[in-house]
């Protein structure tokens, strides 16, 4: 399968790359880490008249803590994120997922970044960041600007950056004492995507939880929060009827398409029974 | 050959082979024979294999690889209707485009009488399409370029337009004759044969008698071989010299010629084809696809050479299927649970045409073996094939012809039966094997198994797992309601076609050869017949040489795969190698050691009677200082040979084995079951496999290893899926699953070693077992783990979904 | 059509050359260099059999455009073996049987360099999941998984060996 022809252009900083976007906004596509991009240009699905290749601008690869959240560069490798203790120590949400996004070698060339770009409801890094109230951060001819991921996603691959926008890092707030966070995916083998996959992000005040973000993959046209299940949950102590409750919330409120990854009926169930998964890992993680 | 009918007319006759009669029970053991030391190499060493230094440094040869100076490339343009009328095929844009140099369509290969081509089962299958398509993908028409990018944009460039007719897509419609699929034929029917095997009457009466029966609706889906390389060919005629030489991932090199000789009218002494490195067969590697024929005109017409590699999507939607049975079945038992027959009516969806790589007079192929292990009084088969709009299926996809059905459907019947019965799996088997003393076993379809010992194979497998203790596991989990399965498969194969009396690929004999040639310096060249596509044949035939003249293995150079320099042969498929040109190594090398003896006897002035061999040398009797080693005999036989004697040392073999081969094992599966979201885990798997005596057993424990990941692969993740419209939904890995490191668990192998009584070494072959044994064995466990809610069968995939259903039905839920 | 000047390092030999920017990596690998021990086996980044080392690091070269990799290092297969001297996961591929038709062994090879380079000591879990994105039809993967670890244990020897020297 061989793509179509394309323009292209390769900066070496993040200012050529804004101007050239601007440029060429509306005909040009960002090439990240490529993995989602290049195959549906093989299929010539996608078939973008110019290619913005910003491999070179390792300025935007970095994972650092900062300001009270981890600072992550949008070019950074999801491998990195397996890589790095800080990721080990307190993100655990994010370390999770970072075993699961595809397999270990896309993950060489897969960028987090390109993983939220692309706005795929079956990318794993949506439902990760809605779970964490994360922000992204977007840098456009007139300057930079943050964006709450509870407004980034619009529709199905369609997220709120302009057209002369570079996403360039994302901002997951520092998790405060007594939380715990937790990623659990269904798939049918190594590499394909979730059937359903649970992102838990949760905060305990004693034995009651005070705070939970519910994040869902692959069972919505666009990336979504279980809010219900949440709401199960918070001011609750979490006892088996509670996480129950919060996983049929779930299991309920998600909105699946049939395929060959199943049913309706088995997706939300699945999302139902991950949710709970999902919901005792993290208290597990709670430090 | 083509205008042999195409299609079965019924048959009641079954042509099963007639054997050599054997009578000797064979004794089974534990021990692999090892006669020769190691720097012979012979028999039963673990050999490294000598073709590994050029895969390991990125040196291997295969079809892509080939450049040839001006070579050209082709891109297919494909349908996106499964069955539909073409009205117009517009090629100016893609003409346009520099770089391209023609494109072929069906009407241009009708001018040469070339749109259509016989199958090897003797039906016709369309090269390029005049007047419709039908099946999703299928070839319509091929761009010639200068590059591949260019000829890919070329087949983006070319319009054409359809008009969709309604596909036949379900095979129980396709017999309604609604929607006929050849309109190409006289009898306007979607019917292509019938074919029956056994006794009607005999099992009616045997199941009317019956104190318990029990029938089972069974579908083994579609599946595809996905070797890791797909197909591909490169064409080049030289017309200077007339010669068309073909490099082309091919399984059976030397029928192909034969094939592309009378369907070209090239003659067939200017044919060469080569079959280099090949990356993995599986049987996807013997049907002709159209994209080879047009590859071959197109470079035939413009006098270059034509390279044609398919991608991944093509090879997945177009090229020829595996399985597909719908297999309606019954098993009939006694008071005391003996069986006492069995009963089948299957459906085959057969795709667009019967391209099925079957011996002609086998359309099911060997599927009437499905009386598998077990001693029972009668058996009935029959079997109706269908066409409906998809590529034709029918592929030997590691089962050596519909092996892997039957042998899914006596396990999965028995294993319900036991369960019904409450009789422990193992038991039931135990107490229904054919015994050690009934070999050689006539079964109740026809075939002559030549030994086996399968209360040995059994006993060992549940010896290795632990079979009791893991009973006691399950009943205690149970419980506590967790759910624990272990399922078996106690399997004989049956390979190594075959005998010329019932053999035959288009009317080709299925025999197999050997040519061995010992140069002066004691050095010897070994071609074959067969085609590896990674059983290690550069190995495992030397080390038959090594066994049966003492030359080290190191030292025979194995090659197969060039039809100018090979002796002709059938090829690689269906576990058929060792058994065919594997005996024919052992009677060339015998040949070889007969002439041997008479250098030997002149050099030492004795009679040829005085001499005894002895692993590498004839030696005088009584006085075995006095020997010849067979590299001193090879000298001689260029520099000092008796004048009887013609000069060199070679010989020449074409084997026509007497029966077939019957490997057979036990398997045992242990799994888990995640009631929350319908996984499947494989804890553990023993596999136990005799394939009579070994020639390698790091060979063999490798063959037995990738079999069983391509047996867990179609029983949990693998299916080719059509919607509605007849569209291939499952066309990438995307979608068409197969397992990683991840999923394939830890394969835990042992063998038993009960040789074949008619084979020169008494070796089996071993290829297709596990492919053929594991799926039923996994699907067992997974039934066995539900039978207590109710479930008696789950089709494969076992896909989660499937099992969650189940559960749920049950009424369990986490 | 867009062309571009490349110059790409290539088993350490650099390599200059004007390229289309839709090419592919693999592409530029098997047709420019010539270097056909990368093999293509796949069209959605599924199978490995393309795997090659960029900088390094494990990458699935037909999922790659060779403009990419401008400026670059690229280790394929044949930059393997030095000065004639089998690499450690060769011998073991090759001592315990990891390899059948070999069509996916130079990506399995690549992608199990990567995982050792990062991981001396994986442990068997840790090797099938390094090797989770390269498939395999023919070796079912136990032999696969024991030549990854006598190359651990041979390169663990070797480090040993030096370090004592």
């Amino acid at each position: 399968m061989i793509p179509g022809e394309f323009n292209y252009f390769a900066p070496t900083t993040l200012q050529e790359a804004v101007s050239l976007l601007t440029q060429h906004a509306g005909g040009a596509k960002i090439l990240a880490g490529g993995q989602s991009l290049i195959p549906a240009m093989r299929f010539r699905l996608a078939a973008p008249e110019t290619l913005i290749d910003i491999n070179n601008l390792t300025e935007l690869q970095y994972i650092r803590e900062a300001n009270g959240h981890l600072a992550i560069g949008a070019m950074t490798r999801e491998a990195s994120l397996r890589d790095s203790d800080l990721v080990h120590g307190r993100y655990h949400l994010l370390a999770d997922a970072a075993r699961v996004i595809a397999d270990p070698i896309v993950r060489n060339m897969a960028t987090v970044g390109g993983n939220l770009a692309h706005s795929d409801p079956a990318n794993d890094h949506p439902a990760v960041m809605l779970a964490y109230n994360a922000q992204v951060v977007a840098v456009g001819p007139s300057g930079m600007r943050t964006i709450a991921i509870d407004d980034f996603f619009v529709d199905l691959f369609q997220n709120a950056l302009h057209e002369d926008e570079i996403l360039t890092e994302i901002r997951i707030p520092k998790p405060a004492a007594n939380s715990g966070g937790a990623y659990v995916k269904m798939e049918r083998k190594v590499g394909d995507y979730a059937i359903s996959a649970v992102a838990v992000q949760l905060t305990l005040n004693g034995n009651t939880c005070s705070a939970a973000r519910i994040g869902l993959t692959n069972v919505s046209a666009v990336p979504m929060r279980a809010r219900n299940a949440e709401q199960a949950l918070i001011g609750k102590q979490l006892t088996d009827d509670v996480i129950e409750a919060a996983g049929m919330a779930a299991g309920s409120e998600c909105d699946p398409s049939p395929d060959l990854r199943g049913s309706v009926d088995y997706k939300r169930d699945i999302t139902r029974v991950l949710t709970k998964r999902a919901v005792r890992a993290a208290i597990e993680r709670v430090q | 050959m083509t205008d042999k009918p195409t299609h079965f007319a019924d048959r009641r006759e079954h042509h099963s082979p007639k054997p050599a009669g054997v009578s000797q029970t064979v004794a089974t053991s534990d021990t692999i024979r090892v006669t020769t030391p190691p720097e012979i190499n012979g028999m039963g060493h673990r050999m490294k294999r000598k073709e590994d230094p050029r895969f390991l440094q990125g040196k291997g040869h295969y079809v892509d690889d080939v450049k040839l100076p001006g070579m050209l490339h082709m891109d297919i343009v494909r349908s996106p209707y499964a069955h539909a009328r073409i009205l117009n095929i517009d090629t100016s844009a893609a003409l346009a485009i520099p770089g391209v140099i023609a494109v072929i369509t069906g009407k241009d290969l009708e001018a040469h009488k070339l749109h259509w081509m016989p199958t090897l089962m003797s039906d016709t299958q369309m090269v390029l399409p005049t007047d419709k398509v039908v099946y999703y993908a299928q070839e319509v028409c091929c761009v010639i370029a200068t590059d591949r990018y260019i000829a890919a944009d070329a087949v983006e460039s070319i319009v054409v337009e359809y008009d969709p007719l309604e596909p036949v897509v379900d095979p129980f419609r396709a017999l309604e004759d609604k929607v006929i699929v050849r309109e190409d034929k006289e009898l306007k029917t979607n019917r292509v044969w019938h074919w029956e095997a056994g006794d009607q009457d005999a099992t009616d009466r045997v199941f009317s008698e019956a104190a318990h029966t029990v029938k089972q609706y069974i579908y083994l889906p579609r599946i595809h071989v996905s070797s890791i390389e797909t197909c591909g060919m490169v064409a080049n005629y030289d017309s200077s010299m007339g010669k068309m030489q073909i490099y082309m991932t091919s399984q059976a090199p030397h029928a192909h010629r034969t094939v592309v000789a009378l369907v070209s009218g090239l003659p067939e002494q200017k044919i060469q084809i080569i079959s280099p490195d090949i990356g993995g067969g599986f049987g996807g590697k013997v049907p002709v696809y159209p994209g080879y024929v047009v590859c071959i005109v197109a470079s035939l017409l413009l006098g270059k050479p034509v390279k044609w590699v398919e991608d991944r999507s093509e090879n997945l939607q177009a090229d020829s299927f595996a399985r597909d049975y719908h297999m309606t079945a019954e098993m009939a038992a006694d008071k005391d649970g003996k069986i006492t027959g069995l009963r089948v009516n299957t459906l085959a969806d057969s795709g667009c045409t019967d391209a099925a790589a079957n011996p002609s007079k086998f359309p099911a192929g060997l599927y009437s073996i499905c009386t598998g292990s077990y001693d029972m009084k009668a058996a009935h088969v029959n079997v109706d094939a269908v066409y409906t709009t998809k590529p034709p299926g029918g592929i030997a996809y590691r089962c050596s012809f519909r092996v892997t059905e039957a042998v899914h459907m006596i396990e999965r019947l028995t294993d319900i039966m036991a369960h019904d019965l409450g009789i422990d799996p193992a038991e039931f088997r135990m107490m229904n094997f054919i015994k050690p003393e009934q070999f050689p076993y006539k079964s109740p379809t026809g075939w002559e198994y030549d030994s086996g010992n399968y209360h040995a194979a059994l006993q060992k497998a549940m010896d290795m797992i632990g079979y009791a203790e893991l009973r006691k596991e399950q009943a205690e989990k149970r419980t506590r309601g967790e759910l624990m399965g272990i399922g078996i498969s106690s399997f004989t194969e049956v390979v190594g076609a075959g005998p010329a009396n019932d053999f035959d690929i288009l009317g080709i004999k299925m025999f197999d050869s050997a040519e061995i040639r010992i140069h002066p310096t004691g050095k010897a060249l070994a071609r074959f017949g067969t085609k590896s596509q990674g059983q290690g044949h550069e190995t495992t035939y030397a080390q038959i040489v090594a066994e049966e003249l003492g030359l080290p293995a190191a030292d025979v150079q194995v090659e197969e795969g060039d039809t100018d320099t090979a002796p002709y042969g059938l090829g690689t498929y269906a576990s058929r190698s060792t058994p065919t040109s594997g005996a024919a190594a052992v009677m060339a090398a015998r040949k070889i050691k007969a002439k041997a003896r008479k250098i030997a006897a002149h050099l030492l002035e004795v009679n040829a009677d005085d001499l005894e061999w002895n692993v590498n040398k004839w030696q005088v009797k009584g006085s075995p200082e006095q020997a010849k080693t067979i590299q001193e005999i090879a000298f001689a036989a260029y520099t000092n040979h008796p004048a009887d004697v013609e000069a060199g040392l070679e010989a020449t073999d074409y084997y026509n084995p007497p029966n077939l081969t019957f490997p057979f094992g036990s398997y045992i599966c242990v799994v888990d079951i995640d009631k929350g979201t319908g996984e499947v885990h494989v804890r553990r798997f023993v596999a136990i496999d005799d394939c009579g005596n070994i020639i390698n057993p790091l060979v063999v424990e490798g063959q037995v290893h990738g079999g069983l990941t391509m047996g867990l692969a179609p029983a949990l993740y693998e299916e080719i899926v059509y919607d509605e419209n007849g569209v291939c939904l499952t066309g990438t890995f995307a979608d068409y699953l197969l397992p990683t490191a991840v999923e394939s668990p830890k394969w835990e192998t042992g063998h038993t070693v009960t040789p074949s009584p008619h084979h020169p070494i008494g070796a089996k072959g071993v290829g297709e077992s596990p492919t053929v044994g594991a799926p039923p064995a996994i699907t067992n466990a997974v039934v066995d783990a539900l039978w207590h809610l109710g479930v008696r069968h789950i089709d494969i995939p076992i896909t989660p979904e499937k099992v969650w259903k189940a559960l749920r039905d049950a009424g369990v839920q986490d | 059509m867009s062309k571009h000047q490349v110059t790409i390092t290539v088993n350490g030999q650099a390599y200059t050359r004007e390229i289309e920017s839709r090419l592919l990596l693999v592409h530029f690998i098997r047709e420019e260099l010539s270097l056909t021990g990368t093999h293509i086996g796949c069209d959605t980044t599924s199978c490995g059999a393309c795997t090659v080392l960029l900088d390094g690091a494990a990458v699935k070269s037909c999922t790659v455009f060779a403009v990419t990799a401008n400026g670059k290092q690229v280790e394929t297969i044949e930059g393997v073996a030095q000065n004639g001297q089998m690499h450690p996961l060769q011998e073991g591929f090759w001592e315990k049987h990891g390899l059948q038709c070999g069509y996916c062994t130079p990506g399995m090879i690549m992608s199990a360099k990567h995982l050792l380079s990062k991981n001396p000591n994986p442990t068997e879990a840790e090797i099938r999941q390094g090797i989770s994105g390269n498939l395999c039809r023919c070796t079912g993967y136990n032999k696969i998984v024991e030549a990854v670890q006598y190359a651990a244990e041979k390169l663990n020897a070797d480090a040993r060996e030096e370090i004592a020297s």
